[in-house]
């Protein structure tokens, strides 16, 4: 259990540090270089709790469809590669005010509410097994998970539409 | 592990993502604070699971995944809707319906 914190505290740590350089960084290509860094991060969470299928579907996810379509996006609004002054707007402070004041919000009901809290605790530190999560999917969650479908194809078709030139 | 290492992460990466949709004025690096927020909640999905020892937390978490690949499906359409007609992506020049 010991070499498990060891690893979260590495792995949060450089997540932090790249989600910072995400919301801070002037050049947009490298913010959507380092988001790939917090989603591997977030990926490595889950397997750390044991979710490994949640785990794969966020790489493939996120890091194989996601991020690039952020950077075909990037290409087609033909942002500049290099530096960019304005990304930034000057009320920047006040926004920093309301992440700062929201964290320590945040935190404090966290800490007060799950005190010393552990998750092996209950669940005995074992993998939770990819069979059980499509049991819940395809039994408990079948309407939510078509409505899930349908959602999607409605995305899809609704960005085509969106996007295309007449 | 204690459940509140996940959770102040999950807050962590959330609050990050606030300040970015806040302080961005690009439309493609404000939907990246979007995702970072989605992202935080997934963690707090999974590790509530963990907790509780069911899979309902990482069904719930895959059903997070699928809404967010749609939204940046349909917000990176919008934002190239955006760029079209005013040749550039800055939110703070998009306030046609301000009064």
């Amino acid at each position: 259990m010991v070499a498990q914190n060891i690893f979260f505290g590495i792995i949060a740590f450089v997540m932090v540090v790249a989600a910072l350089r995400v919301v801070t960084t002037k050049n947009i290509v490298h913010a959507a270089l380092y988001l790939v860094i917090v989603l591997a991060g977030v990926a490595a969470q889950f397997i750390l709790t044991g979710a490994e299928f949640v785990g794969v579907t966020q790489i493939l996810v996120y890091i194989g469809a996601v991020v690039v379509l952020f950077l075909f996006g990037i290409m087609l609004t033909r942002a500049r590669i290099g530096r960019e002054v304005e990304v930034d707007n000057e009320k920047r402070w006040l926004a920093g005010l309301v992440a700062l004041v929201l964290f320590a919000v945040m935190s404090f009901a966290l800490v007060d509410a799950f005190e010393d809290s552990r998750i092996e605790s209950v669940s005995g530190g074992t993998p939770q097994l990819t069979s059980e999560v499509s049991d819940a999917i395809f039994k408990d969650y079948l309407i939510p998970f078509e409505a899930a479908s349908f959602l999607l194809l409605a995305a899809l078709i609704g960005a085509i539409v969106v996007a295309r030139r007449e | 592990m204690w459940l509140n290492q996940f959770l102040i992460l999950g807050a962590l990466l959330f609050c990050i993502g606030v300040y970015g949709v806040l302080a961005r004025r690009n439309g493609v690096m404000v939907l990246m604070s979007i995702e970072l927020i989605l992202n935080s909640v997934n963690i707090n999905l999974v590790a509530f699971g963990a907790f509780n020892g069911t899979p309902v937390g990482q069904v719930f978490a895959l059903f997070v995944i699928a809404v967010a690949a749609a939204e940046v499906g349909v917000g990176l359409a919008i934002v190239l809707l955006i760029y079209r007609n005013r040749t550039s992506i800055d939110l703070d020049a998009a306030d046609l319906l301000k009064g």
